[in-house]
């Protein structure tokens, strides 16, 4: 017979620590808005590379985003951490150089995907036209397609950023002090399982809730402002009709 | 003007343009008919290089435009293009649409540009359609800015792929109307079209072109009235 006995709860423990746990929300914050700023530009530019036609630029590229998407984020973490870093510069730089650059590394190759795909969804006549009025290829892309692709792309990198936010947590393994790191500590201390997960978990959903929302919230200001008849088209049926 | 030598375009294994020998002079108005498929797109589209050649040369006022040396931005801020699909800027209003390249590649100042979009916009007749944005406009319209757009780059050639092929009927008319007001001002066109109407009364020359060869050329009245090529004529009895 199972017998679930739940002890009871104390989550006064979680309070004596609340330092830990503020602290830990900031690493886990700091890792992830790092982490992903520097991987949508590294994105930009591999998932650019990824559509050149010149080998010597699409190959690096594809095999860069092979790797990073097909090996295990934790594996990654502890190549950089143990292997890549004191390698290069004969110390380790602590876990946060170490954390922020495995993340950033691993984000700029999903994004990169991303990215790709929002530039070819858009129709091969843009940049025909773009072109056909005397710009190099660069600048259609900057005021042609990037604009327009950018707007598709935003739902896909959001969901990225809320699970790079998620996969921030295995950080902990190097003893980065983010947020689980924080739950393992208290843990350890009262060898209680319990209150501190529970309090991690609730934490990172709230993190994730947040995240969901200016998400949200980004997603509307674009469509507005690319599809701007929503807003514009009671003023202007009128002459629209007219006018045809 | 143009000149163009023994032009070859094969797509993989398909040839598509297969030697091509044609001249066109200042002001002139050359219009291209044939049969779906037989080359005339791929043909405009290798004047101003949007297709690789395969082989053969395209001289545009005397620069060899498929020349690695040639830089091919040059040549198409001179060469005009109208596309069947309009491709207008979806994320730009009407202005911007037209100002955007005379503002980046010519370097002209807003309020230069702005001006010119206005007086161009004036031209196609869409003077309050400025501030609209190109899903607000009927199709007509739209390719009516495409012009506008084309011409603000103030091209010394331009060139049409089957402007009128995507729209509804009631709106061919107003778009052959700013393209032959274009004719009347003496701009250089080229003009593949299904509009037979258009090339009789506007094209300098006419030229029918299947599968990949150019079967005949000359004044509409040589090639309507008087086909030589079997082709010619049985394609004429299908369109006529």
């Amino acid at each position: 017979m199972i017998t679930i006995d739940f002890p009871d709860i104390r989550f006064d423990m979680i309070w004596n620590y609340k330092e830990l746990f503020i602290r830990g929300i900031w690493v886990t914050l700091g890792l992830t808005l790092i982490g992903y700023v520097s991987g949508v530009i590294l994105g930009l530019l591999l998932g650019m590379g990824k559509l050149s036609k010149k080998k010597w630029i699409y190959y690096p590229c594809k095999y860069y985003v092979d790797f990073f998407r097909g090996t295990p984020l934790l594996v990654q973490i502890l190549l950089i951490h143990l292997a890549l870093i004191p390698t290069v510069f004969g110390e380790s730089l602590g876990y946060f150089v170490s954390g922020a650059l495995a993340l950033s590394l691993n984000c700029g190759a999903y994004n990169a995907e991303i990215i790709r795909a929002g530039i070819q969804s858009i129709e091969k006549g843009q940049m025909e036209a773009g072109r056909s009025l005397g710009m190099p290829r660069g600048v259609a892309m900057r005021y042609v397609i990037l604009p327009q692709a950018f707007r598709r792309m935003v739902p896909p990198l959001g969901n990225e950023l809320i699970a790079l936010l998620k996969d921030s947590s295995l950080v902990t393994v190097i003893a980065a002090n983010d947020l689980l790191y924080a739950g393992k500590v208290v843990a350890g201390a009262y060898a209680r399982f319990w209150e501190p997960y529970i309090t991690v978990a609730i934490l990172y959903l709230l993190l994730t809730y947040i995240f969901t929302k200016v998400i949200t919230y980004v997603e509307k200001r674009f469509s507005n402002s690319y599809v701007p008849s929503q807003r514009r088209r009671i003023f202007s049926f009128g002459r629209s009709a007219a006018g045809g | 003007m143009i000149k163009i030598q023994g032009l070859y375009k094969s797509f993989g294994d398909l040839q598509v343009l297969k030697g091509i020998d044609y001249e066109i002079n200042e002001k002139e108005v050359i219009c291209v008919i044939g049969p779906s498929g037989s080359g005339k797109s791929t043909f405009l589209r290798c004047i101003n290089l949007l297709e690789d050649i395969t082989d053969g040369v395209v001289f545009i006022d005397g620069v060899k435009v498929n020349d690695p040396g040639t830089d091919i931005n040059e040549i198409r801020k001179e060469v005009g293009m109208v596309f069947q699909q309009f491709n207008l800027f979806p994320h730009m209003t009407v202005l911007d649409n037209i100002t955007i390249s005379p503002r980046k590649i010519r370097k002209m100042d807003s309020k230069e540009a702005n001006a010119l979009a206005r007086q161009l916009l004036d031209k196609v007749g869409l003077a309050d359609k400025a501030d609209a944005y190109p899903e607000q406009l009927s199709g007509g319209q739209m390719q009516r800015v495409a012009i506008a757009r084309a011409l603000a780059m103030q091209p010394k050639v331009m060139l049409f792929d089957e402007p009128t092929s995507a729209l509804d009927p009631e709106m061919v008319k107003e778009v052959l109307d700013v393209m032959k007001q274009l004719v009347y001002e003496g701009m250089t066109m080229v003009v593949v079209t299904h509009e037979m109407g258009f090339a009789r009364e506007m094209g300098d020359r006419v030229l029918f072109m299947d599968e990949g060869i150019l079967i005949e050329d000359g004044t509409p009245e040589d090639v309507f009235d008087m086909p030589k090529s079997d082709r010619t004529k049985a394609f004429l009895s299908k369109v006529l």
